[in-house]
């Protein structure tokens, strides 16, 4: 495979992949200047580069909204597919049936995941398909300029929509419900959790949601708003400091590793995330709590951001069909035709 | 007592829905196909678990019609709820069988009539546990049957054996049972119809089996990779096929899988993740029925602009929501030709038995892959799910037909020079790459909006157009790979007819009337492809009067042929009609009485000539068809 090479007389850094972090950058953005969506490509660029993640091993999901457009953003070395408004999920659980070695990384928001995709949101995450699902959620539509999603909270008060009365959408609360094994909340402004949290997002084994506000700086950024850079800088909670660790970093392990101070979260793929807590001793193995810290937050108007949950013993989808070590889409006629014997043994059986 | 009747006539047998008369009803129809006699057999059911009234009608024909058809010469009533109704329908000198716990008058004298004791035949015997006397109970009119039409006792024993799998009990006592009401029937019934079968060697070498089986084994043939459904009547059955057929048609010695079948959570994931799996180079299918597909189009849209191969089964049924889901129509011809955004054209294949549903099931994977796009196939209830007699599927004469699919080593070789819409060999059909390729000069992004012939957003007015004629590009070369139609020739013939998909059988039938009682002469045609191939616009050519025949209201095969062919439209005429049963020659030929001669030969011949003359697609716009259609035979397709 070629490799990219630093340009004479640069700098440029080379990961275990040999790759530079340009390999794994898209085309210039096309959104809003200030648009939390853009920070979050940055560190969706950033961690699988960190992660020496080959990019010809990732296929990126969107479905239709201003975070839908983001996937060109990053990755232009991989796969992707911007498919229909709220219908990502389908899309994203057919094609990664294709090569089931390959990584699914979905960019969706509140609009298409919370209000038309909310079925199938839901029930890719029952699925468990092995992808980050990463929801920019600002609680309002951009790109038809404006307009409630489900996400909004009650009261927000936009242009010429007037006033929303409806009670909001929780994504995290509606993705522990769906039985996910990965549930996480961030806030676009706070790039480094983001990072280390789409870090240990793209070990997780299986589907992994990751909620982030990420306020549009267009249509809804009041200091008052829920979804606002303003109100998520005042009333952020982390739950701890997170730090993804790859296998081969031994050190930070070994110098992080103190006696009452960490949780350990062992992903699939043998590498570890270590959670620091800060404020308490928190499990995020454990459902309950999860949904207890959620509904305590909502009590008192809490952004909590952190690992929610996680659950590293179920099987991702491809897992769950035992399939043949080859990816499905490179057999050919003598994998998938039956023998011509059998249609003998077919016609015996009509009758 | 008129002369013997023999092998010509038909079966009816009106039971409650849910009483488990299935056993019974292919207990008679596959006896009589093990006697070599041909035969066709159509569950009329409500959609209902269990309660409503339900009709299994059987077809004996030693000249090999297997249409269904409007008279019924036996009738054997099980359910009290319809015993009036079904006593009404017995032809005059007709024979009707009853369970004679049914306290109802038998009121009339010019049919045969045939008391069953059904409860006390069934009591008789001591090892029919209670619990399963209703559903054994059945058994008695299979017994009386055989007994009173001549049915071979043995063969009733190897169909119920085929149909148990070879387990010893239920065999054994239902055969008893079968048994006990033919030595009741021997004993105390005297024959006075005149309704016979006997042995015949017509169904040597044929197998019976339903289209949704078939298509579904069909499929297997074809290398089926991914399917996602939904349950719908009348499809179901043909995802549930994969499932029972793949495990053994695809064993490994690994024990592992070389495919996946998921049950969505509706139509729209269903075509979703087939639209995924075929994105990403998997032979990738859904089935489903009219309000499925209605859910499907936004997606089929996609699919189509974005040139992604998946098979898209569609087991036709009636109107919307629930409309009657039980009955079967074939009016989604024309939604799925367009279906999707508006300048879509779709290809679809139309099997017209259930041979051709084992065979387009494979096929249709050939085609659309090779064509990087939707390929619609459009069966119906009454093929999906009844059971019909059919040449043994045979296997593919060729091989897999995986279409411009490049992998590493060729991007090697192209050096880079690949774009996923580029028309490099100008027949509008363009490489594609999988997700799964390693080489960075693979990957490209796959949407919605516009884009370019490197696959490159793109909103510039030019692009857009020549994207969008090449599609068309494509769709021309389509014509040389779908399948060609059929041709069933009479000589001397003067008119023609056309017709698609499961009403071949009725075709054949009306066709032979027509020439044997009307002097009228017909070559038929049927049409196993949209887009149309350069045989159909030959047929139609030839004759001054072509009818089109179809079950649905608005003549869509009409419509569609009016579309491509404006400078005959003229010459078209369409008899079209729906009610949700399957076609009868009886309509069909009705239909076809109706509008013959209606049009002055010269007339249609003289607008033709002018069409053409004026450069025919500008001027000759197509018309509203629908408008002009009288539903033919209104009365004549006769409702029990």
């Amino acid at each position: 495979m070629a490799t990219t090479l630093p340009m004479a007389g640069t700098t440029a850094q080379i990961n275990l992949a040999g790759l530079a972090k340009n390999d794994y950058r898209g085309a210039p953005t096309t959104l809003c200047q200030g648009c939390g969506h853009n920070s979050i490509a940055n560190q969706i660029i950033s961690a699988l580069f960190e992660m020496n993640v080959v990019p010809e091993n990732v296929v990126k999901f969107s479905g239709i909204g201003c975070s839908s457009k983001s996937p060109t953003y990053f990755l232009n070395r991989s796969f992707g597919f911007n498919g229909l408004h709220g219908r990502m999920p389908s899309v994203a659980t057919g094609a990664l049936f294709g090569d089931q070695f390959l990584k699914g990384i979905g960019v969706s928001g509140d609009g298409d995941s919370a209000s038309i995709g909310m079925g199938q949101f839901k029930h890719i995450v029952r699925r468990n398909v092995n992808m980050v699902y990463i929801i920019e959620n600002n609680g309002v539509y951009g790109l038809t300029k404006g307009q409630f999603s489900a996400t909004a909270e009650v009261g927000l008060q936009l242009k010429k929509q007037g006033t929303n009365q409806y009670m909001p959408v929780d994504i995290c609360m509606e993705a522990l419900a769906s039985n996910a094994t990965f549930v996480a909340r961030s806030f676009a402004g706070n790039p480094k959790q983001v990072k280390e949290l789409l870090k240990a997002a793209l070990s997780h084994n299986g589907l992994a949601v990751l909620d982030i506000v990420s306020p549009c700086v267009t249509f809804n950024n009041q200091t008052s708003a829920y979804h606002s850079y303003t109100w998520g800088k005042d009333h952020e909670e982390p739950l701890h400091d997170i730090t993804y660790v790859a296998p081969r970093n031994e050190i930070i392990l070994e110098e992080e590793m103190k006696a009452g101070e960490v949780r350990e979260v062992t992903m699939h793929d043998g590498s570890v995330v270590i959670l620091k807590n800060l404020d308490k001793d928190y499990d995020p193995t454990s459902r309950f709590e999860a949904l207890r810290v959620m509904e305590e937050a909502e009590r008192n108007n809490w952004l909590v951001t952190g690992l929610l949950y996680v659950d590293t013993d179920k099987p991702s989808l491809t897992e769950m069909y035992d399939l043949v070590d080859t990816p499905l889409n490179r057999l050919g006629d003598a994998d998938l035709r039956p023998t011509p014997d059998m249609i003998d043994k077919v016609n015996a059986l009509m009758f | 007592m008129a002369s013997k009747v023999v092998n010509d006539f038909s079966i009816i047998v009106g039971t409650v829905n849910g009483s488990g008369s299935s056993t019974a009803n292919n207990t008679i129809l596959r006896a009589l196909f093990k006697m070599g006699i041909p035969v066709s057999g159509k569950n009329l059911f409500p959609s209902n678990i269990q309660g409503l009234p339900t009709w299994y009608t059987i077809r004996v024909s030693k000249d090999g019609f297997t249409a269904r058809r409007d008279e019924q010469e036996i009738v054997v009533a099980m359910n009290p709820a319809s015993f009036a109704r079904d006593l009404a329908s017995v032809v005059p000198g007709g024979a009707f069988f009853y369970a004679d716990d049914i306290k109802q008058p038998v009121t009339r004298t010019d049919i045969a009539v045939y008391p069953m004791p059904v409860k006390q035949i069934v009591k008789s015997d001591p090892n029919i546990p209670s619990d399963y006397r209703d559903l054994v109970g059945n058994m008695v009119y299979v017994g009386v049957l055989a007994q009173m039409l001549g049915i071979d006792i043995n063969t009733i024993q190897a169909a119920l054996n085929f149909h148990f799998k070879g387990k010893q009990k239920p065999i054994a006592m239902n055969f008893n049972t079968v048994k006990a009401a033919a030595e009741w029937a021997k004993a105390n019934l005297e024959k006075k119809d005149p309704f016979y079968v006997e042995p015949m060697n017509k169904t040597e070498g044929m197998i019976m089996a339903d289209g949704n089986t078939a298509a579904a084994i069909g499929s297997i043939f074809g290398g089926i990779q991914f399917a996602a459904w939904y349950p719908i009547t009348p499809a179901s059955s043909l995802a549930e096929s994969l499932n029972e057929y793949l495990p053994e048609l695809r064993k490994r010695e690994d024990g592992k899988h070389t495919y996946a079948v998921v049950q969505a959570e509706d139509e729209l994931a269903a075509i979703g993740m087939a639209i995924g799996a075929g994105w990403s180079g998997l032979r990738s299918m859904t089935s489903t029925s009219g309000p499925g597909l209605s859910l499907m189009t936004e997606f089929a849209g996609l699919a189509y602009y974005t040139e992604i191969p998946i098979v898209v089964w569609d087991v036709q049924r009636i109107g919307p929501s629930t409309g009657l889901p039980t009955r079967t129509s074939q009016g989604d011809l024309t939604f799925v030709n367009f279906m999707g955004h508006g300048d879509t054209q779709q290809i679809i294949l139309l099997p017209g038995n259930v041979n051709e549903c084992f065979e387009f099931g494979w096929r249709a994977f050939d085609v659309a892959e090779h064509m990087q796009t939707p390929v619609f196939v459009l069966s119906d209830l009454d093929m999906g799910m009844n059971q019909w007699m059919s040449k043994p599927f045979e296997y593919p004469k060729t091989p897999m037909d995986r279409g411009k699919i490049i992998w590493e080593k060729d991007l090697e070789e192209l050096k880079g020079n690949w774009g996923r819409y580029l028309d490099k060999d100008g027949d509008g059909i363009p490489y594609r790459t999988v997700p799964g390729n390693k080489s960075p000069l693979s990957a490209y992004f796959t949407r919605g909006t516009g884009h370019d012939e490197y696959a490159k957003y793109s909103e510039e007015a030019p692009v857009w157009h020549r994207n969008m004629e090449r599609l068309k590009k494509k769709y021309e070369t389509a014509k040389q790979y779908v399948p060609k139609p059929v041709l069933h020739s009479l000589k001397g013939a003067t008119v023609g007819i056309i017709g698609f998909g499961s009403t071949e059988a009725a075709i054949l039938e009306a066709q032979h009337q027509l020439a044997a009682e009307h002097n009228i002469k017909a070559d038929f045609l049927r049409v196993r492809a949209v887009p149309f191939t350069k045989e159909v616009e030959a047929f139609i050519k030839q004759y001054d009067e072509v009818f089109i025949v179809e079950m649905d209201r608005d003549g869509q095969l009409n419509q569609l042929l009016t579309i491509e062919y404006p400078e005959y439209a003229m010459r078209l005429k369409s008899v079209a009609f729906g009610d949700g049963m399957p076609a009868s020659a009886k309509w069909v030929r009705e239909g076809i009485l109706a509008k013959h001669g209606t049009v002055k030969p010269s007339a249609a011949k003289k607008a033709a000539k002018t069409a053409a003359a004026a450069k025919p697609r500008k001027e000759a716009k197509p018309k509203k068809v629908a408008a002009k259609t009288k539903p033919a035979g209104k009365t004549s397709k006769g409702k029990k």
